[in-house]
């Protein structure tokens, strides 16, 4: 068995947290300790994300936990919300994006948009995990411009009638209810867009799993189709008014994201660090050669600055000062240097760095949806250029 | 069903530890503390006999320094209802003194159950469990893998040299818990901050003098490096004879 892991610290970033954040980290972390990685491997294979695990996770709290106790949910600050993150990306990046899409992509919005009744009816029972949820924005021909999309909501005779598609969904084979993005309006009018609750039982709802990934290969990503999908009057989340609502939601995530992303890092180094110091080539360990000696201090390095970041980053976020920008530049740098230690503790391990019995090429492959999903790394420096410049580079 | 458990905190069993300056004690910065593994088990067991019982209160003691909050507190996130920390500067080495200490706590306490870990993971006593129970002239079962409770009688089983030993004994009583009594759970996100919010009463522990005291700690000496014989079959004459006249183990 691994030895239990302790957590990369070179700063006492943990003297910055409170006695409660420790203890949500060290729970989270002995979770994935006891119960994720044993099972990762052979989940990740297999290609199956680890459904077995969500009441636990939904036992100790994990789903939507920096929403308010009387929904169910934990009531945690952001801070100590981005440390279940990054614990859970420690394990695997495919479980923190179910918790991400669970939290902050679905019960987020309903809490944010959503009537009293709505979130009543939702809110707890997707805390317990009894209902799985999905969040449907990009469609096949819109990925980094969903103000593009095609998927229309048309009121009807007591109700809305949704067509459309969707594509790159995680959890959209496992969800029982998905909120969907669609225009009420006309196709070039995306202040139309607004935000729909859809049982996934609902008659012209089909979800198809993607095949063929080679990364969050532990994830469900499916396509869903809607034809002729009709709901009541009160499927509509009344608050979500234009793409500034789901880009809203995709803000939670992305901090979610910065943090998690810290996680792999902290699993790849520490792996990569373990590795090195036992592993012996040319009589001594190869820990003692100036080259890998080398590579671990810029891991090391680089996981510090980004923990430092997204501390701080939660901080402002829980005293309402957060803004957009603030949270991609954390997830622009902090999944990019996540990916970059990756590979480099990969090429650490050398041809043992190849095996699923080792984390890091999971972690790599994995890194690179994470790269690309919640705005691309380019998309996020295109936001950051607009902000700096005041000069919008797309759109 | 009032029940007490006696925790101690410990250096994480994983830690690697360093000797502090003094040779008699350790070096304690860097290292992670947590509830001493056994501890764990007499917790879980006063959670699911609390709940079991429909109702009571399952109270927390620990004997030692202000950090000793921390730990309390990890098990009121568990579930526990509240805690006592009887401070006392560090945690002597004379087991009596701490068992004098828990059992005036515990005295007037009016509990029915008061449970240990069967030994603490740093110092290996077995001691202070078993010390409270005869300070309080209560029957005392050490290292329980299995507990059944009916009115006011209890059935234990203890896993001894090849077999199973089952104690009957009266409540009030105290128990020591062996590994495998139960599964711990974990202290569940509500729980930590809902833990927040329970008492935790500080108050001097009452420390007679120590009779026993550490004179001195040390490390295991490291071990030799090892030999590499030969390869392949032709190596094996050469290994039996090594295990048979150096290591001897043949
Ligand atoms: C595993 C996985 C899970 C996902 N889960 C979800 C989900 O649950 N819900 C959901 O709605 N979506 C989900 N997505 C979709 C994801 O958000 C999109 O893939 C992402 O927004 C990028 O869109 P695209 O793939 O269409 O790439 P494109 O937008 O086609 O981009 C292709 C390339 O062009 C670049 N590019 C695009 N525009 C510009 C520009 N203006 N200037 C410079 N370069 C540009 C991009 O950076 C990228 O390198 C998921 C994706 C993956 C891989």
């Amino acid at each position: 068995m691994a030895p239990r892991f302790e957590g990369v610290d070179f700063y006492d970033v943990g003297s910055l947290l409170s006695e409660e954040e420790r203890a949500v980290r060290d729970t989270v972390r002995q979770w994935v300790d006891d119960r994720l990685l044993p099972v990762i491997n052979q989940h990740y294979l297999e290609g199956r994300f680890p459904l077995q695990l969500v009441p636990q996770m939904a036992e100790l709290g994990l789903f939507g936990a920096n929403l308010p106790e009387e929904y169910g949910c934990a009531g945690l600050n952001n801070v100590a919300y981005g440390l279940i993150m990054q614990e859970l990306e420690r394990g695997d990046s495919g479980v923190r994006s179910f918790a991400s899409v669970q939290g902050a992509l679905v019960m987020y919005p309903i809490h944010a948009f959503g009537s009293e009744e709505q979130r009543k009816t939702w809110l707890p029972k997707m805390a317990s995990g009894e209902v799985i949820g999905c969040f449907g924005l990009t469609e096949p021909d819109f990925g980094s411009n969903p103000g593009g999309m095609i998927t229309t909501a048309r009121e009807a005779a007591g109700g809305w009638v949704l067509n459309g598609a969707k594509m790159w969904i995680t959890n959209g084979s496992t969800a029982k209810v998905a909120i969907i993005w669609a225009k009420t309006g006309a196709l070039d009018d995306a202040s139309s867009i607004r935000g729909f609750i859809v049982p996934t039982d609902t008659p012209g709802f089909s979800a198809k799993d993607q095949k063929g990934k080679l990364s969050l290969r532990a994830s469900d990503t499916s396509e869903l189709v809607l034809e002729d999908v009709k709901l009541g009057k009160d499927a509509l989340l009344p608050g979500s008014k234009g793409l500034k609502s789901p880009l809203s939601c995709l803000t939670q995530a992305r901090y979610g994201i910065a943090w998690g992303a810290v996680g792999a890092a902290m699993g790849c180094y520490d792996e990569a660090l373990r590795y090195a110091k036992q592993r012996v080539m040319f009589g001594k360990p190869i820990a003692g050669f100036q080259l890998q000696q080398q590579r671990l201090v810029e891991m090391l390095s680089e996981i510090t600055k980004a923990q430092l970041l997204v501390l701080q980053l939660g901080r402002l976020k829980d005293q309402g000062k957060a803004s957009p920008q603030q949270v991609s530049l954390a997830k622009r740098n902090n999944v990019d240097m996540a990916c970059d230690i990756a590979r480099e503790a990969r090429r650490l391990l050398g041809a043992n760095g190849i095996l699923a019995e080792y984390s890091a090429m999971r972690h790599l492959a994995n890194l690179e949806s994470v790269y690309t999903y919640e705005g691309t790394h380019d998309m996020h420096t295109l936001i950051l250029g607009e902000e700096i410049t005041g000069i919008g580079a797309f759109e | 069903m009032k029940i007490a458990v006696c925790i101690k905190r410990v250096p994480d069993t994983e830690t690697r530890i360093r000797i502090a300056g003094d040779g008699a004690s350790i070096d304690e910065t860097g290292v992670k503390f947590i509830i001493n593994p056994y501890d764990e088990f007499a917790v879980e067991e006063a959670l699911q006999r609390r709940d079991k019982a429909g109702g009571g209160e399952v109270v927390v003691i620990a004997l030692g320094p202000d950090a000793g909050q921390e730990t309390i507190r990890s098990v009121l996130a568990m579930g526990a209802d509240r805690g006592v920390l009887l401070k006392a500067e560090r945690i002597p080495a004379d087991a009596l003194a701490v068992a004098k200490a828990l059992a005036a706590e515990l005295k007037d306490g009016g509990y029915d159950l008061v449970l240990f870990g069967k030994m603490a993971a740093d110092d290996y006593h077995h001691g202070v469990g078993p010390m409270v129970a005869e300070l309080l002239d209560l029957p005392c079962v050490t290292a329980i893998s299995k507990l059944e409770l009916e009115g006011g009688k209890g059935v234990a089983e203890r896993e001894i040299e090849g077999g199973v030993e089952v104690v009957e004994f009266a409540l009030p009583a105290v128990l020591t818990a062996e590994k495998g009594l139960n599964t711990p759970r974990y202290p569940a996100l509500k729980g930590i901050m809902a833990a927040k919010k329970k008492p935790i009463e500080i108050k001097p522990a009452a420390l007679g003098e120590a009779r026993a005291i550490v004179t001195s700690l040390s490390l295991p000496p490291d071990r030799k490096a090892g030999r590499i014989v030969g390869e392949g079959p032709d190596a094996v004459p050469e290994l039996v004879r090594l295990l048979r006249t150096e290591a001897k183990v043949l």
